[in-house]
């Protein structure tokens, strides 16, 4: 739990329109840990994951990632699942693996092993089209898990599923990540999300883009459902929505325009 | 005023569950049949061709001026030994000009996906080609060839054909789905990995549209460049039947000519759009039947 597994070391994004998306970002995620990044939307936290998976690159600053060493060990699952529409659920899992010259009978094992892990059996040649999006969800959970990565990066992965859907992926997520241990870096607008997921939630606001709070979450694992009700998990949550205010004021005088409107 | 064929179904039948009892292939068939979208336009075709017919007996019109539908049925029947011979040459040029459409237009669309200023340098040419009326340059064209009017006819014809391709194909490998291009990143995937499971799957849709355009636009270009051409000899096109026909003020055998083309126009659309279905009946929007 304490060797870095990646790094952002005082990291600025500035995009091509000149938009200061990030500023001075300094996040080390340590091996094993599971860190959530909350903000608010355009606070640049699907950002910090671009650079973390090497999608984009910091304009000033620079990534740390000892825990990657080949483009396997690190996996992104993304908002809307990101499945290609016209293969099935196998060949879509597949992909990973078909990328680097992997037959699919050659690693038909693997992909089925992947899709064990998120109870996908019995769906190997269904389409996306055919899927709830919760289990749109899991089959980009077993694409992701199918190269064995080190480090997960989600981004906002469960934010358009309903809350049923939502908590019971949360609560399978967690179970996987104590059996192997991967360090995972979740972005989330959820608040509970993350206060239940995670060794630590970061606060981030917008405009720059910043962080503003790092709030470790001392509950011992396994979790279950009594602590989403406990106090304990109402103090944190009312700690990070009050950082997250803090952070983000929303301008009170009437010449202001309110952010909703500017952001 | 044409001859109304049965539209074939635009829907495909792979969707639908399966009947409850094995049924009888002439049952399978009605239901196929017997639908408000089938039925709808047939029975349009059957009113108009009645009044038409109607008209024409009751208004005494000559046949030199407008033949009723009995009478170019019968003239069809007639002629059927020397005008379906022409529609097949008038076919081979649209199926040769088509293909060849399609292989020019995928790889055209293919470069120009490649980079962003090969398609700017040379996507305008495509439009010119597009824009250049083929009535203009067919005669042109058909001097180029002299000693081979029947390659000058597919090309013409390939030339109406190939611009929807070429530009839906490039519209389509210009639309994947950014998270999906980012995932092929983060992979590793190489620029023709990307290509070939990404971008091309991805435009598949697209390009079968174009598809679906550029096959009747084929064929007006080659019956277009076959009056320009006027050819005779062995391979005389429907064009030539056509023009004869007028010449000589046969119109019934006209509107014979005329229906051919028509309904042969109608078979390709119906064609291509039953391969566009089959093609994307697992996945895409326009091929799936609706649940409500």
């Amino acid at each position: 739990m304490t060797s870095t597994a990646i790094a952002l070391h005082q990291v600025n994004k500035i995009f091509a329109n000149g938009t200061v998306a990030l500023q001075g970002i300094d996040l080390t995620v340590r091996k094993g840990e599971l860190v959530s990044l909350v903000g608010p939307s355009g606070c640049g936290k699907s950002t910090v994951l671009k650079l973390m998976a090497g999608l984009a690159t910091p304009s000033n600053g620079y990534l740390e990632a000892p825990a990657v060493a080949g483009d396997r060990d690190l996996a992104f699952v993304f908002q809307d699942a990101a499945l290609m529409p016209w293969a099935t659920v196998l060949d879509n899992v597949h992909l990973p693996l078909k990328l680097k010259g992997q037959s699919l009978r050659a690693c038909r094992s693997r992909l089925q092993a992947a899709l064990n892990l998120v109870a996908l059996q019995g769906f190997e040649h269904s389409y996306p089209r055919q899927l709830s999006g919760g289990m749109k969800m899991r089959v980009s959970i077993a694409r992701a898990l199918v190269t064995n990565p080190h480090i997960l990066l989600m981004d906002e992965p469960f934010g358009a599923l309903d809350e049923m859907s939502r908590s019971r992926l949360n609560s399978e997520l967690l179970q996987l990540w104590e059996q192997y241990h991967w360090t995972v870096v979740f972005v989330t607008h959820n608040i509970y999300e993350a206060v239940y997921l995670s060794n630590r939630v970061v606060v981030m606001a917008a405009q720059p883009g910043r962080i503003v709070a790092d709030v470790p979450i001392e509950e011992p694992y396994p979790r279950d459902e009594n602590f989403r009700t406990s106090p304990q998990f109402n103090q944190y949550c009312r700690d990070i929505a009050h950082q997250l205010a803090v952070g983000n004021p929303v301008p009170m005088s009437p010449s202001a325009p309110p952010s909703i409107l500017t952001s | 005023m044409i001859l109304k064929e049965p539209q074939p179904s635009r829907v495909n039948a792979q969707g639908r569950p399966p009947a409850i009892a094995p049924a009888p292939k002439f049952a399978r068939w009605w239901s196929e049949i017997a639908r408000p979208e089938v039925l709808a336009p047939l029975v349009v075709g059957l009113l108009v061709l009645l009044l038409w017919e109607g008209a024409v007996r009751w208004l005494a019109v000559p046949p030199y001026l407008l033949p009723g539908p009995l009478l170019v049925l019968q003239t069809l029947i007639e002629e059927w030994s020397e005008l379906f011979p022409s529609l097949l040459v008038t076919l081979l040029i649209t199926v040769l000009a088509f293909l060849a459409a399609t292989i020019s237009g995928l790889l055209l669309a293919v470069l120009f996906a490649q980079s962003k200023w090969l398609e700017r340098s040379l996507f305008p040419y495509a439009v010119i080609l597009q824009t250049t009326p083929i009535v203009a340059i067919a005669p042109l064209i058909i001097i180029w060839f002299k000693n081979n009017t029947f390659a000058a006819l597919v090309v013409c014809a390939w030339i109406v054909a190939l611009f929807p391709i070429v530009a839906n194909t490039t519209l389509g490998l210009n639309s994947t789905d950014r998270n999906l291009q980012n995932l092929f990143q983060l992979y590793g995937a190489s620029r023709w990995q990307t290509l070939w499971h990404l971008r091309l799957p991805s435009a598949m849709p697209y390009f079968l549209g174009g598809l679906r355009i550029s096959g009747g636009l084929a064929l007006i270009g080659a019956v277009v460049a076959e009056f320009v051409a006027g050819t005779g000899g062995a391979r005389s096109g429907i064009a030539y039947q056509i023009l004869m026909s007028s010449y000589k003020l046969q119109i019934p055998r006209m509107f014979a000519a005329l229906a051919m083309t028509t309904v042969l126009g109608v078979l390709i659309f119906v064609s291509l759009t039953w391969l566009s279905d089959r093609l994307l009946r697992h996945w895409h929007e326009s091929a799936l039947q609706r649940e409500n």
